[in-house]
């Protein structure tokens, strides 16, 4: 086993991780501020891929990688008008249940629209092709992919950061109770979260769609991998949500390389083994609410 | 050691409540309709959601519309049919559906399925019940083997038949002999048992297999093995794939451009249409393709054309056809009785398919003896619309030869029907 293949896969495996991360960051964000467990996330990102497939037809890829996670946003913040803010102060079981039954309800409903069978969507022209470093190869859409991935991460990373409304959610996940005593409004950003949380999982749909395809039931398939790496890296943390997507997309690679039949369990022997070692995930904080 | 590994849920909180509420519907639905207590039932139990779903789907519709079709006609016996549909799910639920079907709506024979893994349950409790199941979608060559049984019929072709009808035109083109493959086996019931007949009919004519990788069902992204295939540098690619999982490699086999020819041991036409013919190469083996030139193959894509907006797949075909086997076998026996249809079909019955010739069952292992087809994918400036992706090459068996070219002989078959 030369040296290079195991780079290469590694290397691989950082690619594919960058949209698990994509994906999970949302998910992180809304249960971090909001403590409600997104079921219903896997099919956000369902909805992202089926909008653009609508887009792409009329506006081109380039078009539906902007507008159609703008319009997932957009039915996120109708969701959570009407539903998710119920939850805030409940018990999570609830918000568990409610999301579930959404995710159910919403993959048939894609199944309703646009039928069951996958719907095709190849790779734009422009990003078709391979890209050759040495003896190492990458599909040219991938780089891409992770371009993009970089970029949004990058974006939820500045938001959170160095703006005042980053503050406030900084501030909101620790201590809702403390924002709410200063006078500042914690429901418009509750809202503005779960738009950001399910445009993001929108637009990793957006990303997958030309790689996997398009068909009813791909929320439920991610879904889990999502989960996973938020448990890894931890609640609350932005750096162990992106830590872990990285490193389940290289285990996973080199699973596949070493003993390709694990390659599904690899992911979750991994959480098995960080969380006997960090009970909180590799980067998580200790959150008084949930403990 | 095959395991059915396929069906076992992840054991997460959302596949316990998943399987809970599946199960507390399908044992708590009060059966909306109350048909005429005189109608003949029969139960369609076949996978509507997962990674087989989309198949399932245009299997219901074509169980339906043969169904339909037929109560137009006035019946069979004098009595309408009448169609009771369940999804199977998974081994398990499938089990509970079968009882359901079996006792409380006393259907009279049960058809459908498509996993090997629930197949294999199903044919089980039809047996216990003495219920006829025709099988119209699973492939293991093991449901026509060693797990064969007196009250079970394959109208889908076994994994050997796949295998065999590529492997010959392979052979006839030089393909096989010194030809290092490299294959991607689907890790369940299904996919061990094509590895086993695919693997087995390279290396009886001269090939060999550098390596098999395992992969889990659902796989969502295949470049960590594309890039495994191309450090070993095989002379073909070979998957034994289903579903939406062939959707997926193919799109990104074709992503990665390498330039070593693809086959497989077996081609659903629903996976390879979500594909695209964009992401589509080389040619493929078909149990039955809507471009098939019979005027009753033709008829029957165009009406369910017309009903469903879209043509027929394999899938559609091989429900329709197990209906409409089943009721001329009620309609020539004059019986309701599975133990009178079971000779009727062990004699040499003989079908229209809607191919150019007739099927009829195997008396030994019960498949349905019948034409396949090889197909080579279309250049897309010849491709009419998005489902016109396939042109056919030739027939196989040829007019000429016995059906028996591509079955599974009795040595590698081993059936007992008790």
């Amino acid at each position: 086993m030369p040296a290079f293949v195991i780079l290469e896969h590694m290397a691989n495996g950082l690619l594919v991780g960058a949209y698990y991360i994509v994906l999970a960051l949302g998910l992180s964000l809304i249960f971090s501020l909001g403590g409600v467990v997104n079921l219903a996330h896997g099919a956000f990102y369902a909805l992202g891929a089926y909008l653009a497939y609508e887009i792409q037809r009329r506006l081109g890829f380039a078009g539906a990688m902007v507008l159609s996670p703008l319009g997932v946003a957009l039915i996120g913040v109708g969701i959570e008008r009407l539903f998710i803010r119920r939850f805030y102060r409940e018990d999570p079981g609830l918000a568990l249940l409610f999301t579930f039954g959404l995710a159910m309800a919403a993959e048939q409903s894609l199944r309703l629209i646009w039928g069951a069978t996958g719907l095709p969507f190849g790779i734009p022209e422009a990003l078709r092709g391979q890209v050759f470093l040495g003896d190492f190869i990458y599909s040219r859409y991938r780089i891409a992919v992770l371009a993009v991935s970089a970029a949004a991460v990058t974006g939820c990373w500045l938001l959170l950061n160095k703006t005042s409304f980053g503050l406030v959610v900084r501030a909101g996940t620790r201590d809702p109770e403390m924002v709410r005593a200063l006078g500042i409004a914690l429901s418009p950003i509750l809202t503005a979260i779960f738009a950001l949380g399910v445009g993001l999982a929108g637009l990793a749909g957006v990303m997958s769609a030309p790689l996997a395809g398009v068909h009813p039931a791909m929320g439920t398939e991610i879904l889990v991998a999502a989960f996973v790496i938020v448990v890894i890296g931890g609640l609350g943390s932005f750096w162990g949500v992106v830590w872990a997507g990285l490193i389940v997309g290289v285990v996973r690679g080199l699973t596949v390389l070493f003993y390709p039949p694990a390659a599904e369990a690899s992911m979750y022997a991994l959480m098995v083994l960080v969380l006997l070692v960090r009970p909180r995930g590799l980067m998580g904080e200790r959150f008084e609410r949930f403990e | 050691m095959a395991s059915a590994r396929d069906d076992q849920p992840r054991l997460t909180r959302r596949t316990l409540l998943k399987t809970a509420a599946a199960g507390a519907l399908a044992l708590g639905m009060p059966a909306i309709v109350r048909a005429q207590p005189d109608a003949i039932r029969i139960g369609h139990i076949t996978p509507r959601t997962g990674f087989l779903g989309q198949l399932g789907e245009y299997g219901l519709n074509a169980a339906q519309m043969a169904v339909d079709e037929t109560n137009t006609a006035g019946g069979v016996l004098g009595r309408k049919v009448e169609l009771i549909a369940e999804d199977s799910v998974n081994p398990g639920v499938a089990v509970t559906k079968v009882q359901k079907l079996v006792e409380r709506d006393k259907v009279l024979c049960l058809v459908g399925e498509i996993s090997s893994a629930s197949a294999l349950a199903i044919a089980e409790q039809a047996n216990r019940y003495k219920v006829l199941y025709i099988n119209s979608g699973a492939n293991s060559d093991e449901l026509r083997g060693k797990n064969c049984n007196r009250f079970m019929f394959h109208v889908e072709g076994c994994n050997t038949m796949y295998t065999k009808t590529i492997g010959q035109w392979q052979k006839s083109k030089n393909l096989i002999k010194g030809a290092k493959w490299y294959m991607l086996t689907a890790d369940y019931a299904f996919g061990h048992d094509l590895f086993r007949v695919s693997s087995r009919f390279l290396t009886e004519n001269g090939g060999s297999v550098v390596a098999n990788d395992m992969v889990p069902t659902n796989t969502p992204d295949y470049s960590a093995y594309i890039l495994k295939i191309r450090q070993a540098k095989p002379d073909f690619v070979y998957i034994n794939l289903a579903g939406a999982d062939q959707t997926t490699f193919l799109k990104q086999y074709k992503e990665y451009g390498l330039p070593i020819p693809l086959a497989g041991g077996v081609m659903d036409t629903v996976p390879f249409w979500g594909a695209g013919i964009d992401s589509l190469s080389g040619h493929w083996q078909s149990l039955w393709y809507h471009g098939l030139t019979v005027p009753a193959s033709q008829a029957f894509t165009k009406r369910y054309s017309d009903k469903h907006g879209k043509p027929p797949d394999n899938q559609a075909w091989g429900d329709y056809v197990a209906v409409k086997i089943l009721l001329q076998a009620m309609a020539e026996t004059k019986s309701t009785e599975a133990a009178k249809w079971v000779p009727y079909f062990e004699k040499g019955a003989t079908f229209d398919i809607l191919k150019g010739r007739k099927g009829s069952f195997r008396n030994w292992d019960h498949q349905l003896l019948q034409e396949m087809y090889v197909v080579k994918v279309k250049d897309k400036k010849d491709a009419k619309d998005k489902w016109d992706i396939f042109e056919l090459v030739q027939t196989v068996p040829a007019a000429n030869e016995s059906f028996e070219v591509i079955q599974p002989t009795r040595q590698e078959n081993p059936c007992t029907l008790a």
